[in-house]
């Protein structure tokens, strides 16, 4: 792709990327079922990746699309931990409620 | 030989080191260990006082009588004045050195035969070495203050051994009386002091007599009030009219004790005062004739009252009170060798007579255990027998030999017949007083005719005739580690007076300077013919007669009022007590229950201070504490409370929460960091 072509896809990619990461941060806020907070969390990460690729593409510089390799390796790592927290949870309360695990209220 | 003079300091601290040896491992000593680490420590005093003398005996007359000082450190200084304290040797302590540790040594030996299976046993022979300290400072001492210090220590050794078993009442009371009556003529012996450091700036012998001697017109006044104050300590010391009352009492301790402090050593602590002080006396000739009055009057005094006692000790208590007269009247007069003399025989004779009636009470008390183990017919007045009563006792002559030999010579020492030790000091004494001072001549010249009557009693009451009682009967002759110091004893009664017998005077001419006055025959014959006198007339009262029923007890009675009189003791205490005793306690009884009680404590302190301080305690605790303090602190808590309850409603517990405030957070911090760029 061109750069003229580039410069006028590239506005849309940035609001895309703030849809995507409204739309991640509404989830985290409304949801009460652990599972589909963390697929939220993933979706507002993705957001910021795609921010990532798009400035860097049009600043013409590598930095960002590496850093995105970072956050999907921290992404993993975070599932990974999230998801046997998550079993372990239930395990104990029998419920992915997140209302339920109140354990820390004042 | 004069290297010697500079360790003249272990003579005292070989008793301390004995006491403090006894003191930390005694426990685990057995009774003989003690007894020898005692004794060893007292005869090792005795070795290095020896070997003083033999020094001094190797100086020239002249400086023998100037003597050594050995200066040990200083103890203080106020000023230009200093008092240090030093060892003085000279011809006077060399003698009361010898007589001390000589006659502490074999007392010490004694004692460990005597006080064999008391329970205070270890505590016995520390006392006993601190005693030895004690006396051995007051002897050495160069000064009146390190002098007092042995002084002090003296006096409260024989508190000490007075009330060594206190479990009996009476034993604790003759302890107190002892020291009431010695603080007494301490109090003078201080007041003396200090008027000696006002008045010439020192308390040193040698600075003070030499300021005497020099300021002689001006210091006429301070020299009367010195030795005057001096003289009361002396008759608390050494027991003469009116502060003699304690000795007698001061028996109630273990014998050893009665024949080593009060009767030996202590005792003759006041004699040697005076001695010392000669220079500041010689100086006051009428405070000197009164000294010599007043000794010659307890001599005179003491012995009317021996002649009527039946408890053994007390008939020698008196007789030392009597036999102190004369060192004091004669010390008082100025022939201060003949009173040290005195000083020196009488130690030895009374010693013996005292330690000879140990012995004897100690075999009637066997004889009385005996008895009563073998026998089961106990009748209630054997439960209250009386070792100690010599109407108890008689014919011992035939059950304890050895000790009744020694006895006798002990007697005819003190009887004052020739050639034993009391013959010759005593003469010497009545000659000096012959020239010097007629009254006390008189008075002394009686006193030694009772004391050869009251002497040759009690010789005769105990030892011969029958038995009267069956514990005198059975009665058995003592260990032999009291017996040998008793026959070593005799000896030198027999022999001690010779040294200064008329031409030999070797004790004169070591202790004066010069050989002492012409013998002189009228005064020997007087003396003797009384002595002997008056041993023929208590042959002749108590001579051994067969038992008559209804008897009185004693052949005295017959004078009737004058004998009970003497027995009951002039009723001295009694008078003491109406005069003195009473009017203090009711003064005491008032000052506790009236101004004590009723006006401070009741008053004072319950009424005005406590009240006071109620009302104050009230009042900073309800208005200011509780009102001001409590509420504003109580305030701070609450408010904090309030607080942690507003911010905990933020605490929901639900993670959406949390995460929209770090959303919330998020976008702030955006717009923040948008509104400047934009700004720009």
């Amino acid at each position: 792709m061109s750069a003229e072509g580039f410069s006028v896809l590239y506005p849309y990619l940035i609001g895309l990327s703030a849809l995507l990461f409204t739309l991640g941060a509404i989830g985290v806020l409304v949801r009460r079922n652990a599972l589909i907070l963390f697929m939220s969390v993933e979706l507002m990460l993705n957001a910021a990746n795609l921010a990532f690729v798009a400035f860097a593409r049009a600043l013409n510089q590598l930095d960002g699309q590496v850093f995105v390799f970072f956050v999907m390796v921290v992404a993993a790592a975070e599932v990974a931990v999230g998801l046997a927290l998550i079993v372990t949870i239930f395990k104990t309360k029998k419920s992915t409620n997140v209302d339920d695990i109140s354990a820390l209220k004042g | 030989m004069e290297q010697v003079f500079s360790i003249a300091w272990l003579i005292i601290v070989f008793p301390i080191a004995g006491l403090l040896i006894n003191l930390a491992f005694g426990r685990r000593m057995t009774e003989r260990g003690l007894g020898t680490v005692a004794a060893t420590a007292a005869g090792a005093s005795f070795f290095v006082s020896l070997l003083v003398v033999i020094a001094l005996i190797g100086l020239e007359p002249e400086a023998r009588l100037i003597g050594k000082e050995v200066p040990l450190w200083q103890f203080f200084s106020i000023g230009n004045t200093a008092v240090e304290f030093g060892l003085k040797l000279d011809a006077l302590s060399g003698t009361m050195l010898m007589v001390v540790t000589f006659v502490g040594t074999l007392i010490h030996i004694y004692a460990i035969g005597y006080m064999h299976g008391d329970p205070r046993f270890q505590r016995f022979f520390i006392y006993l070495n601190l005693f030895m300290a004690a006396m051995l400072t007051l002897v050495l001492a160069n000064n009146y203050l390190m002098m007092f210090f042995g002084w002090e220590g003296v006096g409260l050794c024989s508190f000490l051994l007075i009330g060594f078993w206190f479990e009996k009442d009476a034993n604790g009371d003759a302890a107190r009386k002892a020291m009431v009556a010695n603080r007494i003529g301490d109090y003078g012996v201080m007041l003396a002091m200090l008027a000696m450091f006002v008045g010439v700036g020192s308390l040193q012998y040698g600075d003070v007599f030499r300021a005497f001697e020099e300021g002689h017109g001006a210091l006429a006044g301070l020299a009367t009030g010195v030795t005057l104050l001096l003289f009361l300590g002396v008759t608390g010391k050494s027991a003469q009219i009116p502060l003699y009352v304690w000795l007698p009492d001061a028996m109630a301790g273990p014998t050893p004790v009665s024949a080593l402090i009060h009767a030996a050593t202590m005792v003759t602590a006041g004699v040697y005062l005076i001695a010392r002080s000669e220079p500041i006396f010689h100086l006051v000739p009428d405070v000197q004739g009164f000294v010599a009055i007043v000794g010659a009057a307890t001599a005179l005094f003491a012995g009317t009252i021996a002649l009527a006692q039946f408890d053994i000790k007390k008939v020698l208590a008196y007789s030392t009170v009597s036999q102190l007269g004369f060192m004091v009247s004669a010390v008082g007069m100025g022939a201060t060798a003949a009173g040290i003399f005195h000083l020196g025989t009488h130690a030895f004779f009374k010693a013996l007579l005292f330690l000879g009636a140990g012995s004897v009470i100690h075999g009637v008390e066997h004889g009385h255990h005996h008895i009563s183990h073998y026998s089961h017919t106990s009748t209630p007045s054997e439960e209250h027998f009386d070792p100690q009563d010599m109407r108890n006792m008689g014919g011992v002559w035939n059950r304890m030999r050895t000790t009744a030999i020694v006895y006798i010579i002990g007697a005819l020492g003190l009887a004052g017949v020739v050639p034993f030790a009391g013959f010759w000091s005593k003469d010497e004494i009545l000659l000096e007083a012959s020239k010097l001072n007629q009254v006390a001549y008189i008075l002394l010249l009686i006193a030694a005719g009772f004391t050869a009557f009251y002497i040759t009693r009690q010789v005769l009451m105990v030892f011969f005739g029958q038995p009267k009682s069956e514990a005198a009967g059975q009665a058995q002759e003592s260990p032999r580690v009291m017996i040998v110091p008793l026959i070593i004893l005799a000896f030198f009664v027999t022999t001690i007076g010779l040294i200064n017998a008329p031409g030999i005077s070797l004790f004169s001419t070591w202790l004066e300077g010069e050989a002492h006055g012409e013998f002189d025959l009228s005064i020997a014959a007087i003396s003797t013919a009384i002595a002997l006198g008056a041993i023929g007339l208590g042959i002749l009262v108590y001579r051994p007669r067969p038992k008559v029923e209804g008897a009185p007890d004693d052949p005295l009675r017959r004078l009737g009022l004058i004998f009970s009189t003497l027995n009951a003791k002039y009723k001295i205490d009694e008078i003491y007590d109406l005069l003195f005793i009473r009017p203090f306690k009711a003064l005491a009884r008032f000052l506790a229950d009236v101004i004590d009680g009723r006006f401070w404590h009741d008053w004072f302190h319950d009424t005005v201070i406590a009240r006071t301080f109620k009302w104050l305690a009230n009042f900073t605790a309800f208005p200011i504490d509780k009102g001001i303090v409590d509420r504003f602190f109580d305030g701070i808590g609450r408010a904090i409370a309030w607080g942690g309850r507003q911010l905990r409603r933020t605490q929901t517990g639900y993670v959406r929460n949390y995460a929209l405030v770090v959303l919330m957070g998020v976008v702030a911090i955006v717009v923040w960091f948008a509104s400047r760029m934009l700004g720009q």
